[in-house]
């Protein structure tokens, strides 16, 4: 999921300078178990904004924020209170704050900051395992990505930084490269982390990324 | 044999060796001992400039850092140029943590039109343990690939598959770290820089001889060079300083007392006798192929440290 975290009240406020009016969208995927966008937080927000002396027209905590097509029907059902708001405050990430702007022509606000791709570790805890880059190669380091779980996202084995199997940058961290290490010993298949992996072509996507899945002839092309 | 163009380069850019180089001095047996610049902060070189003076007929060549410690400073190869140009012998530090593959290739090619001839392949420390603890890590590369790039260039082409017009050719040195913990997986690192064409290794520094030479047991299976990494100790502060924080590095109790032992003032001149002590151990016994002098801010002890080794470069 994407983890999410509110800017300070003060940000928010600041963005929203001169906008009187102002319409909240929250997410009901994301957003809402990192406790930034659910209907929970959009309530606490139009209470706080109407405390500072703005007027919140009115809310919709979107099914998934970053469904675009989903956002403008939401958005045509609440076509009044949009129309009367002077901007548009969103709850959730970076992809469901411009979901909005695709949906409207009004002035659009992240309320929040968007931090990574985490797994859940348990309620409330997410880590970052998987940095998206296109050409997935957990195949040969045990299923411990060394992209996203190594600081530096080297691809060739420790840097000298190992400490005790922690990493150099937080002694909280466990070093990616000590876990590979570990995992491949116990799956006996240590020869995978000697090959020598060469540099890694950061462009299998053309940022930014576009996606379209191919449909089979015949087959159901969907809405 | 026909005259390259490179050869006409090297003349009009009036590329003198003046030393030996890293690899003359390997290949003819001796021991190597090497010494480092780290450049300041700022545009006043002209303290580096009296430690490069110092320095370049004492050792037989001087790392230049990269923005050590991820530290924003002088840059290494413009100081790598200036000790060549001064009639030292550099050997240059690469880390990819600044530069991604575009940027470390066209460095190469500038190196190696001003006669630098060795280069340090290091992946380079991380971002947040320097002073611009804001700035994008790059690490489009690491050690292992950097090695490759170059052999790669020495074969004519770059990263890109592309020919070059010329092809480059440098002695190829890597590090590695004889107590990192664990163990095993640096070694299979080692082993990697070995296969991607590191010809000789400078360790992360060392002060326990016997775990060094259980170290170099091992290493001595490979065919290169090796020498130990030392780093001077000017007081038992630094010493523990560096046990609690610097990973793979361990500096054993009783070295730590003797340090603790000095007259107010004089811990300094123990860590040299500490220092000479070690090189002159490592020399007589072999135990590797030369030593890399690390004194971090006081260059100007070196002298010291060499002739109560009992070293003249001039003599081995
Ligand atoms: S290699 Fe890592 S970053 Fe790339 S797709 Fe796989 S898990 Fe994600
Ligand atoms: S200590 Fe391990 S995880 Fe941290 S940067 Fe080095 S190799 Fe990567």
């Amino acid at each position: 999921m994407i983890v999410t975290k509110q800017k300070a009240f003060e940000a928010i406020l600041k963005e929203l300078d001169g906008m009187e009016k102002v319409f909240l969208v929250g997410c009901g995927d994301c957003a809402t178990l990192c406790e930034t966008g659910g209907e929970e937080q959009v309530k606490e927000m139009a209470e706080r904004l109407t405390s500072e002396g703005k007027t919140v027209t009115g809310s919709v905590v979107l099914e998934v924020g970053c469904h675009e097509l989903d956002a403008k029907k939401e958005f045509r059902a609440h076509k009044e209170e949009i129309d009367s708001a002077d901007a548009l405050l969103v709850m959730s990430c970076g992809a469901g704050c411009q979901s909005a702007r695709a949906g409207v022509e009004k002035p659009v606000f992240p309320a929040n900051d968007t931090l990574f791709l985490g797994n859940v570790l348990r309620y409330g805890q997410f880590e970052e395992k998987c940095r998206l880059c296109g050409d997935c190669l957990l195949d040969i380091t045990g299923a411990i990505c060394p992209v996203t779980r190594c600081h530096k996202g080297i691809l060739n084995g420790p840097c000298g930084g190992t400490n005790e199997g922690k990493c150099e940058v937080d002694p909280e961290k466990d070093c990616a490269w000590t876990l590979i290490y570990q995992q491949l010993e116990r799956e006996g298949k240590l020869e995978k982390m000697k090959a020598y992996q060469p540099p890694k072509n950061w462009n299998t996507v053309l940022k930014p990324g576009r996606h379209v899945i191919e449909r089979k002839r015949g087959g159901d092309a969907g809405e | 044999m026909q005259v390259s163009n490179m050869d006409k380069v090297f003349e009009e850019l009036k590329v003198k060796h003046a030393k030996p180089s890293i690899k003359e001095i390997l290949d003819s047996g001796k021991f190597l001992v090497t010494g480092e610049i780290g450049p300041p902060k700022g545009p006043d070189i002209t303290e580096m400039i009296e430690h490069i003076d110092l320095l370049k007929d004492k050792v037989h060549a001087m790392n230049i850092t990269d923005n050590q410690s991820s530290v924003m400073r002088y840059p290494s190869l413009a100081t790598a140029i200036l000790i060549k140009e001064r009639g030292g012998e550099p050997n240059l530090q690469i880390t990819c943590r600044d530069r991604n593959r575009l940027a470390i290739e066209a460095d190469l090619l500038f190196a190696y039109t001003r006669g630098i001839r060795s280069v340090l392949c290091l992946t380079g420390d991380s971002i947040p343990v320097g002073d611009h603890k804001d700035a994008k890590p790059v690490f489009d590369l690491e050690s292992v690939q950097l090695l490759n790039l170059i052999r790669s260039l020495e074969d004519g082409k770059d990263l890109g598959g592309n020919e070059l017009n010329e092809p480059v050719k440098f002695f190829k040195g890597a590090i590695v770290t004889p107590e990192a913990n664990p163990l095993e997986p640096q070694l299979i690192k080692f082993e990697k820089k070995v296969e991607a064409g590191a010809e000789w290794f400078q360790t992360q520094a060392i002060y326990d001889m016997d775990h060094f030479a259980k170290f170099m047991k091992i290493a001595r299976q490979y065919p290169v060079k090796i020498q130990a990494g030392l780093v001077l100790l000017v007081s038992a502060g630094m010493a523990k300083y560096m046990n609690k924080n610097v990973p793979g590095v361990f500096v054993p109790d009783k070295l730590i007392d003797e340090l603790a032992s000095a007259e107010k003032g004089k811990s300094i001149d123990v860590g040299i006798k500490i220092m000479a002590r070690q090189i002159k151990q490592i020399r007589e016994e072999g135990l590797a192929d030369g030593v890399h002098i690390m004194a971090i801010g006081k260059e100007d002890v070196v002298p010291r440290i060499l002739e109560e080794a009992e070293i003249d470069i001039n003599e081995l």
